[in-house]
């Protein structure tokens, strides 16, 4: 996201190996239409995403992060989404403290087969930082 | 280090949308990557050979391969860095066909942005990836199949003849599933009964293989190589070892209940046996309609039985076993029609699904007709299959041909009636059925290409008025009829979804469960160890169910032969000296793999490896950077991210 990409939203999403891993790849299989405003970092679980990596991510310039796991009920190792999801409340709330909008970490689920739900939930994000623009303390 | 970085054109599906020349030029400028290629087919074994070559000749000691998804084809790179003699995490992938060039098709520039990115993050990470070592772990041969239909009894049987020990659990008092219901099979018209039932006594006679029917798996624990599994075993009040099946009970039973396996088109006992076929040969009390075990209350079927095999004393029991893979053979339920209202199912008498129509079908055959369903019959085709109004999207694949079969005895049983096949597209797809349908239509079949608008009862004489749109004609049928059979699709069934719930697999979005890899790995699910069989993966016929259980069998047979299998080698690992003792790991991980250890006074936390699944919940949590996941560090996670901001 280096060359001309000023006005262009740098999303930084977090995918579970198990689930939203797959279910970006089913969303390119199926040829649906996203926004290339993003990159993907894969992860085994969404509950490997510590609060540290998440602040790096901002601290470099990025727009937002998006955590992408299984359902509620259906990780891959039992139950790391509600870890994840119980650490990423917390961490807005952290992050708003230093100026950012909450907004700007999300959390969501997308399963291996839900390529559509992938495109949309992506999509979605990256119109919200098109919204926000870049953070101001960037 | 020296890295090489492969980029692939994946012969235009990459290289039509992403500017390879640009991404090539990239990555040269990369800092300890010695050699940049890109290849028409990196896959192929001409790419393979090429990238081997390199490797001798150029001292390459890390690879990079941008190409498609690490899923795909992630395990055939893994096994060409084993030829090479390099280890196989010391190779990153750059997934730049399914998450960029096919997913920005309208964004060639971004792609190409992307994909430079994608494969800057492999670079990135591939230099702080350390050889890992898999450990080999010991396997045994016990094989739980879940679900007593064809799927699971193929899969049993092809596993018992193999020499491994199969618990075969069905939740009924017998196994058959659906296929015992069906009158014949399309399009051969082989009885149904006739080529199952030997099948059926193959399981209960066989050597290998323990058979738990009215039982239910109520729980799962465990990974491959141990699974431990909780059934729960309902009393049947009836020694099957003494049960000579003379129906002396039965006939002295004074309650009547809906018949099941009919259907509910006729009426059973309390005590009974579901079909003459049926596997345990024995019968069985439905303690839920029963009077009471009581002799006060009924005990008439104890009293009557002269072989003296109902035995009130009989309680509920749970097993525990332990197994090494499991196969899910749950299979399907036939669509409620009643959600559906526009049919009149349930208001109308003579409006019948399929299934029904097999069970009048047989008993017509036999002379013993349970119901007389007159001459002129219609079929309406697509119920609960491709309807959006009602989330079914998708075909069920086996109702143009049931019905054509259903239509053909139907004549043959009274060459006088007159049959009409209300279709949306007639699918004939499989091997034989396009000749089947063609033979039907010589037989008088009627096939119109038209969807039911509104069924009517004609309340005099309860003949059913029918309003289809002719859509190949334009024109408006009406017509009065004797009876309306509904071609219900298939739905995930009830045990499907509790099993689901229990074993955690994902499902599609029509609610059947997931494979793995919808080309390569269509019997696997993403949990190692678990496959599935039959109509639990999606609607399919009895040839591609046999099939798809006897490749199930083959997938877990492939895992337990050896005796041992390589564990993934993604595991946790934690910095004594880093440690803190806080515990917050032990408290996240999932597989209580984590424990305190003490050195003097110092307590610090210990991975115990055999245990450990590789999620990353404790790295993921721990305050002071202890816990670390393999291949997956805190660096290498944070390096990817300066790769791209």
């Amino acid at each position: 996201m280096k060359k001309g990409t000023i006005e262009r939203p740098k999303l930084v999403v977090f995918c579970c190996n198990w689930c939203s891993y797959a279910g970006a790849d089913n969303a390119g299989v199926s040829k649906m239409d996203i926004k290339p405003y993003f990159r993907i970092i894969r992860t085994m679980c969404s509950s490997r995403v510590e609060p540290d990596t998440v602040l790096e991510a901002f601290k470099k310039g990025a727009w937002g992060v998006l955590i992408l796991g299984c359902h509620p009920g259906d990780c891959h190792y039992k139950n790391g989404n509600y870890k994840a999801l119980r650490r990423t409340l917390l961490l807005k709330r952290v992050l708003e403290d230093m100026g950012y909008e909450k907004e700007r970490l999300t959390i969501d689920w997308v399963s291996a087969s839900e390529g559509e739900r992938f495109a949309s939930v992506v999509n979605s994000t990256i119109e919200k930082m098109i919204e926000l623009g870049p953070p101001k303390n960037a | 280090m020296r890295i090489g970085v492969y980029i692939c054109h994946c012969g235009g599906n990459i290289s039509d949308i992403v500017n390879i020349g640009e991404a090539v030029e990239f990555a040269k400028k990369q800092k300890d990557v010695v050699l940049v290629r890109d290849n028409g087919h990196i896959c192929s074994n001409e790419g393979q050979m090429l990238v081997l070559s390199d490797i001798r000749e150029f001292k390459l000691d890390k690879i990079v391969i941008a190409a498609c998804s690490p899923s795909f084809q992630g395990q055939t790179f893994m096994k060409m860095m084993e030829r090479a003699g390099l280890n196989p995490y010391v190779l990153e992938m750059a997934n730049i066909r399914e998450q960029c060039s096919w997913a920005h098709i309208n964004y060639p520039e971004e792609a190409t942005e992307k994909a430079k990115d994608l494969t800057n993050i492999a670079i990135s990470k591939v230099r702080l990836d350390t050889p890992l070592s898999k450990a080999k772990m010991p396997i045994g041969k016990r094989v739980l199949v879940i679900g007593g239909g064809i799927a699971g009894i193929q899969a049993a049987l092809d596993l018992g003849d193999a020499g491994f020990k199969v618990y075969l659990v069905e939740e009924k008092p017998t196994i058959g599933g659906h296929m015992a219901q069906l009158s014949k099979t399309f399009p051969t018209e082989d009885c149904s009964a006739c080529i199952l039932s030997p099948k059926m006594s193959d399981v209960a006679a066989h050597p290998n293989i323990e058979l738990l029917t009215y039982s239910e798996v109520i729980a799962i624990s465990g990974y491959l190589g141990n699974y431990n599994a909780k059934i729960k075993i309902k009393p049947t009040y009836v020694d099957p070892s003494k049960c000579t099946c003379c129906g002396d009970c039965s006939e002295v039973c004074p309650v009547d209940v809906p018949n099941e396996f009919n259907e509910g088109l006729s009426f059973r006992k309390a005590i009974y046996i579901p079909t003459d076929i049926a596997v345990p040969h024995s019968f069985t009390l439905d303690i839920e309609n029963c009077l009471g075990l009581l002799p006060l209350a009924c005990a008439k079927c104890r009293d009557a039985c002269d072989a003296k095999a109902i035995n009130y004393d009989q309680y509920e029991k749970t097993m525990d076993i332990t197994v090494d893979t499991i196969i899910v053979a749950t299979g399907f339920d036939i669509f409620n029609p009643a959600e559906k209202p526009v049919f009149g199912f349930g208001k109308y008498e003579n409006v019948l699904t399929a299934l029904q129509l097999e069970r009048l079908v047989e008993h017509e055959e036999s002379g013993k007709n349970l119901v007389d369903i007159g001459n002129k019959i219609a079929f309406i085709q697509c119920v609960g299959s491709r309807d959006e109004q009602i989330k079914k999207e998708y075909c069920s694949r086996v109702c143009c041909m049931y019905a054509t079969k259903l239509a053909q005895l139907l004549k043959r049983n009274r060459p006088e009636r007159d049959i009409y096949i209300f279709y949306t597209d007639l699918r004939a797809y499989g091997k034989g059925f396009e000749e089947y349908y063609k033979r039907a239509q010589k037989n008088g079949v009627k096939y119109i290409r038209g969807r039911t608008a509104e069924i009517q009862e004609n309340p005099k004489n309860k003949k059913l008025i029918l309003k289809v749109e002719d859509t190949l004609t334009r024109s408006l049928i009406e017509g009065e009829f004797d009876t309306v059979i509904l071609s219900t699709g298939m739905v995930p069934s009830e045990g499907t979804k509790k099993i689901r719930d229990i074993l955690r697999i994902g499902r599609t979005t029509d609610g059947f469960l997931a494979e793995a890899h919808p080309k390569f790995k269509p019997v696997d699910t993403l949990t190692e160890g678990i496959f599935l069989a039959g109509t639990v993966q999606g609607p399919k016929d009895i040839p591609d169910t046999v099939a798809q259980a006897s490749a199930a069998a083959a997938r877990a047979i492939r895992l337990m032969n050896k005796g041992e299998y390589e564990a993934e080698p993604i595991t946790a690992s934690i910095d004594e000296e880093l440690c803190a003792g806080c515990g917050v790991c032990i408290s996240v991980c999932p597989y209580d793999a984590i424990a305190f250890e003490a050195e003097g006074a110092r307590k610090f936390a210990k991975v115990n490896e055999m245990l450990c699944k590789g999620c990353g919940s404790c790295a993921g949590s721990c305050p002071s950077g202890a816990a670390q996941q393999k291949w997956f560090n805190t660096e290498q996670i944070k390096e990817m991210l300066r790769a791209i901001l």
